[in-house]
């Protein structure tokens, strides 16, 4: 009973998530004709289209703060300025699709990288370094677009971020190919955790109650091959879905398999201590913000290919949002603690959030509150709950 | 015979799963100074809390009879509104306010929409002037040291109205003659008619100065010694706070040094702001392996800054001198050199820049060599990372409900050993151990000791600061006097004293005042 209740307070925002959505169904199939739904096979993949951009400027962001609750502002304008390079580049130039993919992702590093020299070399609070990228790249943005929007981009390029995986090609039906696709996944996952479990096992290291394992294991298959399976009833796998998990499960290693990962955690619970134990904090601050320039790069890919323009008022308030998604999944304000799992349960939240209230028919203006107070609730009884475990 | 003016009966308080005092009964007279002992953990600054109100009167049961009425004290405004006034340890002073500033925060002068600063300052100077110090209340709080900033707190006590003052470890971080300072203050002051208690582990100041010693025991109130009844002494007072003789308070090891393992020639470090004052001057000191030896000397005379800028240069300006480990020339430019040439730091300040408090043990034990368990790539190996977090914690006995405990809910004397844990496991050759059981009770110093004695068997090089004497002397083949960033003295074991090293001490500071009077002469 006592590690029933562990877990569950281990796991307080994935079931607090799982209670919005329930509640968010409830309201929208109860309001309406019973034609909308959150769980419709559509809304699913609108869902995964929409908020695609947050889980991935999260996952940097989680390791800005996790330096020590520092932030980065400018990841908006990165978006809108990469964007607008991305189409004079494919648009105006007609250059080759991959190159100009290519030369954005090093724009983003540029950028990233212009920024994290100042704060980790010249120790400039990243609060001001990037609220300074937030206005200059914006601004740039607005230059290179002459204040105009460039649309129309080649359907070459949509479909490497735009386009769905359905089987066609092998002539296999849409809904078996997705859901294949989902118990192929899962039966990974199930191998992997047993295999790692036995290999413990063998060595006679201390594992994890095996109803804990199987658990939590049955849990992610589930959610695995639902997914699967309204995809399927839909268009099939997005191939933006792949992107994101590629990108998730990199970041998800980095900071739990990696000896810069490890280190990151460290600086953010004692700095002092950290430097005093051989770790270079300068280059690791130099990493973390170049890295986020990355990732607003690969954010600004998706959004072009979305909406199909470069705009210079795109990405506003992204950065918002992603520090938003981080907190909310339990990232501390003072750095050191948060994990990529929570990020994403935090980033699926927002996305739910929005993805929820829009189906209610909530206009911008209630949407915005909403948000801002859900926000403060998730660090507020984040607080607490640190308080209470304090005590105890 | 004066009266009882204070006292606390039969005082429970329980911590979720902890009994953390249980009937703690204390009786404290007016216009004494009254000393309350015990090991850390004891439960000392647990029944302070409460005596100050920290802890509301609903948290913990007995009572609080202060000069003839029960008191039940919600917050420390209320216990403060009495005259009760309680020092941490921790100093409640903003670094960049004035001591004026200071003395009346939270007590300010004038109304609340309009301070009368020339009331701030006058009464500041009056308190100060009350505490000792000689200091403009316009000066800030950052440019005095530890040792003034304790006497602003007292002289912030005295605007107070103080009638009992409760110091927590207050000499903690001072040097001796500060310490001496701090103490015939208290002494000035309980003329006046003030009455202290005084937290402390150095026992020699706790005989000193104390009317009366309560010895505090595992959360119970064992015995209380009054002077001139009973045995002042310090075995007598060790034997209250442990329940037993500490017959030997430091373990038998025999000493057999080999070849130099680590040796310093002329080493000279300025200081990173004041880039002109020379922090070390030319030191030059050597460590054999299988030797532990100690360096002593007052706070400030420049060891702990010794120490971190041979550790990789993680201290201090223009740098200069030869550095030799296992006798072949290295120039460390760095801390990561600096662990890849098998030199460990061990820091003075645990907590500050020793330790990540609210991580697992695991993770802080592996921190300073994480390639030790990781791939040519640098991916962890986690189930590694455990096995050797597990063998390393159960090798220094740290005791805890397993490596996944968070180290900031250890004990100190266990986090000290974390901290330990954390360097064994960088597999260095030698090790600089900066005040290795500060702050830790007597059982886990004897323990640390065990580990340091064990780690020169295994033929390593320990070099130990230490502001204790008796641990000096206790633990060390050799001993070198720092006093004024240079070396003024090295003492085999056989010719060590207390006396001798004092004197050593003591005499360097003359030397230099005396040089400094001459310069100041020929300068007019």
């Amino acid at each position: 009973m006592a590690q029933l209740k562990e877990i569950l307070k281990r796991n307080t925002m994935l079931l607090i998530l799982i209670c919005v959505m329930i509640l968010f169904e409830f309201l929208i199939t109860s309001r309406s004709d019973g034609y909308s739904s959150l769980f419709k096979p559509t809304n699913i993949t609108n869902l995964i289209n929409q908020n695609g951009y947050v889980v991935i400027l999260t996952c940097g962001m989680l390791l800005c703060i996790l330096t020590g609750g520092n932030i980065d502002l400018s990841i908006g304008s990165i978006v809108a300025l990469v964007g607008a390079i991305a189409g004079v580049f494919i648009v105006n130039w007609h250059l080759n699709i991959y190159l100009s993919i290519f030369l954005c992702l090093v724009a983003g590093l540029i950028l990233g990288g212009w920024q994290a020299f100042w704060i980790a070399y010249m120790k400039i609070p990243p609060f001001i370094v990037t609220l300074s990228g937030m206005l200059a790249f914006r601004g740039f943005a607005w230059l290179i677009l002459g204040g105009l929007t460039i649309s129309s981009f080649p359907a070459a390029y949509s479909a490497y971020f735009n386009s769905f995986l359905n089987g066609a090609d092998l002539g296999i039906n849409t809904y078996l190919f997705t859901l294949g696709c989902a118990i192929v996944i899962a039966l990974v996952v199930i191998a992997i955790a047993f295999n790692s479990r036995l290999k413990k096992i063998r060595k006679h290291y201390e594992v994890a109650p095996l109803w804990q394992a199987l658990l939590s294991l049955v849990f992610g298959c589930f959610v695995i091959i639902a997914t699967g399976n309204l995809l399927g009833q839909d268009k099939g796998v997005p191939v933006i879905l792949i992107l994101l998990a590629v990108v998730v499960l990199v970041y998800y290693f980095f900071t739990n398999n990696t000896v810069p990962g490890r280190r990151l955690y460290a600086m953010g619970g004692n700095e002092k201590a950290a430097r005093l134990s051989g770790v270079n904090t300068d280059r690791l601050m130099f990493f973390v913000y170049t890295n986020m320039g990355f990732l607003s790069a690969l954010a600004a890919l998706i959004c072009v290919a979305r909406f199909d323009t470069a705009n210079p008022s795109a990405g506003s308030n992204y950065e918002l949002d992603a520090i938003g998604a981080c907190f909310i999944g339990g990232a501390s304000a003072y750095g050191g603690v948060g994990t990529i799992f929570g990020t994403i349960i935090g980033a699926i939240f927002m996305g739910v959030l929005n993805n929820g209230m829009s189906l209610l028919g909530m206009g911008a203006d209630w949407q915005r509150t909403v948000k801002g107070l859900v926000l403060l609730a998730a660090v507020v009884f984040d607080v607490l709950s640190q308080k209470r475990k304090s005590a105890n | 015979m004066s009266k009882i003016l204070l006292e606390m009966q039969g005082i429970v308080k329980e911590f979720p799963g902890v009994k953390a005092l249980d009937n703690v009964n204390l009786q404290v007279l007016d216009g004494e100074i009254h000393a309350i002992v015990g090991e850390n953990g004891a439960g000392k600054s647990t029944l302070m809390n409460i005596l100050s109100g920290t802890f509301p009167h609903d948290s913990y049961t007995g009572k609080i009879i202060f000069d003839g009425q029960e008191c039940k004290f919600s917050e420390m405004r209320d216990s403060e509104r009495l005259g009760i006034v309680f020092i941490h340890q921790e100093l409640a002073l903003v670094p960049t306010l004035s001591i004026a500033e200071n003395m009346f925060l939270g007590n300010e002068r004038g109304s609340y929409f309009n301070l009368n600063w020339d009331q701030t300052f006058s009464e500041t100077i009056k308190c100060l002037a009350a505490a000792g110090l000689s200091e403009s209340p316009h000066t800030l709080i950052k440019d005095i040291g530890v040792g003034k900033q304790q006497l602003v707190e007292i002289a912030k006590a005295l605007a107070k109205k103080v009638r009992v003052l409760i110091l927590d470890e207050p000499t903690a971080s001072l040097n001796d003659n500060d310490s001496q300072k701090l103490l015939d203050l208290l002494k000035e002051l309980q003329k006046g008619g003030m009455t202290s208690i005084l937290i402390s582990h150095k026992l020699t100041e706790v005989s000193q100065i104390a009317d009366h010693i309560t010895v505090i025991r595992d959360g119970t109130s064992i015995e209380t010694l009054t002077r001139g009844v009973d045995d002042f002494s310090e075995p007598r007072i060790i034997r209250g706070m442990v329940g037993r003789e500490m017959v030997d308070r430091f373990p038998k090891r025999e000493s057999h040094p080999g070849e130099i393992g680590l040796e310093v020639k002329n080493w000279t470090v300025y200081h990173p702001l004041y880039t002109e004052r020379k922090v070390c001057e030319n030191v030059s000191i050597n460590v054999r392996k299988g030797e532990v030896v100690g360096i002593s000397g007052l706070m400030g005379a420049g060891r702990t800054e010794l120490a971190m800028s041979i550790f990789g240069r993680s201290y201090g300006t223009k740098i200069s001198g030869q550095l030799y480990i296992n006798g072949k020339e290295v120039r460390l430019s760095n801390v990561q050199d600096a662990i890849a040439n098998k030199l460990a730091y061990v820091t003075e300040d645990r907590k500050g820049c020793g330790l990540l408090l609210g991580s697992e043990i695991r993770s802080n034990a592996t921190l300073a060599n994480l390639g030790r368990i990781s791939s040519r790539r640098g991916i962890i190996d986690k189930d590694r990372e455990m096995q050797l977090a597990k063998v390393y914690t159960e090798m220094l006995s740290v005791k805890c409900s397993g490596i996944e405990q968070s180290v900031g809910t250890l004990s100190g004397g266990n986090q000290q050993k974390v901290l330990l844990a954390k360097w064994m496991f960088a597999e260095p050759d030698v090790l600089i151990l900066d005040e290795p059981t500060r702050g830790i009770d007597v059982g886990a110093k004897y323990e640390i000791y065990t580990i340091i004695n064990k780690l020169v068997a295994n033929n390593k090089t320990v070099l130990m600061i230490s502001s204790e004497l008796p641990e000096i002397l206790g633990m060390c083949d050799r001993i070198y006097v720092m006093g004024e960033g240079r070396i003024v003295g090295e003492f085999r074991r056989e010719d060590a004293s207390q006396e001798a090293i004092m004197t050593s001490i003591l005499k360097a500071k003359t030397n230099d005042d005396a040089s400094l009077s001459t310069t100041i002469a020929k300068g007019a």
